[in-house]
C-alpha cells in the first residue's frame, strides 16, 4: 500500500529544549533535550510515570503554562497547528459516523469538510463499508484505523502518537504498525510505547527515558526499513538489549 | 404483546380497588368503587376534559421554559468561570426553599390564572435541568479536548461539537426527572389558587363531597404524567441514539 497523501510541504525536524519543568512536589525535567529528525520517527521507551507522556504532551502544546520550554522546527515557522495527536483510546466521538469523525478536524474550524480526501483514507485504512457506522458497533483494531485516517486526515508534518496501539490485540497491533508505517511516510513522527518491539519494528531513533528528574539516553538506531519483520536477527537481538536497558531504567527509577 | 403487560397491570390494581371496596364495605363518599370514577368520567367528560387541558398546558409550557432556562444557566455556568462562582451559591440556596412554600407568593404577585402556575412548574424543573445538563458539560472526556485542542478549536467549537453532545446523556436524565415532578407544580399551584384546572377541580369536587369526580380527576392526572413521561423518553431516546443503554440488562 503506498501514500499519496503525503504533507504538503518537506518533512520538518523538531529540536526540543525543557530547561526545567516541575509539578507541585518534583521536577520532571531538567536540561532535557530531544531531535526528532526530518521524515524519521522517534520512540520513546521507559518505565511507566517516567514522563513520556509529559514530553509528547508537551510539544502538542497540551501542557498549559510550561515555562522554559523552547521547541524549534527546521523551517523557523511555529509549532501550533502542526501537529497531529494519536492517543492511546481512539477518541472517536461516539455520536459521529465514523466518516463524520474522520472530518472533525474540519468541523472544529469551520472549514468545508473534504468528504473526497476522507474517503480516500477510509479507503487506505480499509474502513469504507463502516463509513457510516457509529464507532461503537466497530472492534477495537478498526476504531484505531479509524483514529489514524483522523490523524491523517489532518495532514500536518509532526505525527505524535502516545501507545496508540496498546490496547490491541496482538495481531491487530502488527497490522496496525504496518499500517502506520506505510500510511506516514514522509512525516516526522514521535511515538511513545512501552513494548520495544515496537519501537524495533518502527523506530528510526529509540531513545529510552529513566529516573527523575528525566535523562534521556542516546538514541539507539536499528538498520533497515519500517516495519521491520519480526524475524529480522536485529529486531530479536535489539530486543534483548533494550529489555535490559529499560530494566536498568526501571532501577534507576526506584533507587 | 408489548400493550398486554401494562393492560393486565392495569385491569389488575382495577380488580384489588373494587375487591377492596366490597370486601370493607367503605362508604362511596370515602373511596368509591372504579365503576363509579368510570361513571363520573363520562357523565362529567366534558367539564373534566376542558381542565384536564389547562393542566396539561401549564405543565408543557412550565416543563418547555424550565428546560430552556435551566440548559441555558447550565451553559453559562460552564462557560463562564465567574459565572460559576457567583451563581453555584445562589443555585443551592434557591433549593433549600421548599418551592411549595413559594406557591402562595407566585399566586399573589402572578394571579390566579395560568401564569403561576406555569412559573411553579417552571421552578421545579428548572433544577434537576440545571444540574443534570451542567455536570455532563463538565464531565466531557479529557481525551476529547485534548484532540480538540491539537486541531485548532475555539473554545466555542469545542462546546457546540463536543460539550453538549457528549453532555446530552446526563442532561437526558435531569429532563426525564424534570417530566416527572412538572405535574406536581401545576397542580400545587391549582390548589394554592386558581379558578381551572385538574387542581382546582379536585378541591371543588371535594368540597362538595363529589369524591367519585375527584377520582377521576386523579385518573386523568395520572394518564397525563404517565403519557408525557414515555413521550419525552420516547423523543430522548431518539435524539440519543448512539449512547448505549444498559436498562435492559440485570443489575
Amino acid at each position: 500500500m503506498t501514500n499519496d497523501l503525503t504533507a504538503n510541504n518537506s518533512p520538518i525536524s523538531l529540536s526540543l529544549q525543557a530547561e526545567r519543568l516541575a509539578f507541585d512536589d518534583f521536577t520532571l525535567f531538567e536540561g532535557v533535550e530531544l531531535e526528532l529528525p526530518a521524515g524519521a520517527w522517534t520512540c520513546l521507551l521507559g518505565p511507566s510515570g517516567v514522563g513520556k507522556t509529559t514530553l509528547l504532551r508537551l510539544i502538542a502544546g497540551l501542557i498549559p503554562g510550561a515555562e522554559n520550554i523552547s521547541l524549534h522546527c527546521s523551517d523557523n515557522n511555529p509549532i501550533e497547528g502542526r501537529t497531529a495527536y494519536m492517543a492511546q483510546q481512539d477518541l472517536l466521538m461516539p455520536w459521529l459516523s465514523v466518516l463524520e469523525n474522520i472530518l472533525l478536524g474540519a468541523k472544529l474550524r469551520g472549514e468545508a469538510p473534504d468528504k473526497a480526501k476522507a474517503l480516500d483514507l477510509l479507503d487506505q485504512v480499509g474502513l469504507t463499508a463502516n463509513a457510516e457506522s457509529l464507532p461503537s458497533s466497530l472492534s477495537g483494531g478498526m476504531r484505531q484505523r479509524a483514529a489514524l485516517a483522523r490523524t491523517l486526515m489532518e495532514d500536518r508534518p509532526l505525527v505524535l502518537m502516545d501507545e496508540p496501539f496498546s490496547s490491541l490485540d496482538a495481531i491487530s497491533r502488527v497490522r496496525m504498525q504496518d499500517l502506520a508505517a506505510n500510511l506516514l511516510t514522509g512525516r516526522t513522527v514521535l511515538l511513545v510505547t512501552h513494548d520495544p518491539l515496537e519501537a524495533l519494528r518502527l523506530g528510526d531513533r529509540i531513545h529510552v527515558l529513566s529516573g527523575r528528574p528525566v535523562h534521556i539516553d542516546d538514541a539507539f538506531m536499528p538498520h533497515g526499513q519500517r516495519p521491520r519483520d519480526l524475524h529480522d536477527p536485529d529486531v530479536l537481538n535489539g530486543q534483548a538489549d533494550l529489555l535490559e536497558r529499560l530494566s536498568a531504567a526501571d532501577q534507576k527509577g526506584a533507587a | 404483546m408489548s400493550i398486554a403487560r401494562p393492560l393486565i397491570i392495569f385491569l389488575g390494581l382495577l380488580l384489588i380497588w373494587h375487591l377492596i371496596v366490597i370486601a370493607s364495605g367503605v362508604p362511596p363518599y370515602i373511596l368509591p368503587a372504579p365503576h363509579l370514577v368510570f361513571q363520573a368520567l363520562a357523565e362529567r367528560g366534558d367539564i373534566l376534559f376542558s381542565h384536564a387541558w389547562i393542566t396539561l398546558l401549564e405543565i408543557v409550557f412550565g416543563l418547555a421554559l424550565g428546560t430552556l432556562l435551566g440548559s441555558l444557566s447550565a451553559l453559562t455556568l460552564s462557560y463562564y468561570q465567574p459565572a460559576r462562582r457567583w451563581l453555584m451559591p445562589i443555585l443551592v440556596v434557591s433549593q433549600a426553599i421548599p418551592v411549595f412554600a413559594l406557591a402562595p407568593i407566585l399566586v399573589l404577585w402572578l394571579g390566579y390564572g395560568m401564569v403561576s402556575k406555569v412559573a411553579m412548574a417552571t421552578l421545579i424543573i428548572y433544577f434537576p435541568v440545571t444540574a443534570a445538563f451542567f455536570d455532563g458539560l463538565r464531565r466531557t472526556e479529557p481525551g476529547h479536548l485534548d484532540l480538540a485542542k491539537t486541531m485548532n478549536a475555539t473554545r466555542w467549537s469545542v462546546l457546540r461539537h463536543i460539550r453538549i453532545p457528549a453532555a446530552l446523556p446526563a442532561f437526558a436524565s435531569g429532563l426525564r426527572v424534570a417530566t416527572a415532578v412538572a405535574p406536581i407544580g401545576a397542580i400545587v399551584g391549582e390548589w394554592v389558587g386558581s379558578s381551572e384546572g385538574l387542581g382546582f377541580l379536585m378541591l371543588h369536587a371535594n368540597g362538595r363531597m363529589q369524591i367519585d369526580v375527584m377520582f377521576a380527576a386523579l385518573f386523568i392526572l395520572a394518564v397525563i404524567a404517565v403519557a408525557l413521561y414515555y413521550a419525552v423518553d420516547a423523543g430522548l431516546k431518539r435524539l440519543l441514539f448512539w449512547s448505549s443503554e444498559t436498562t435492559t440488562t440485570e443489575l
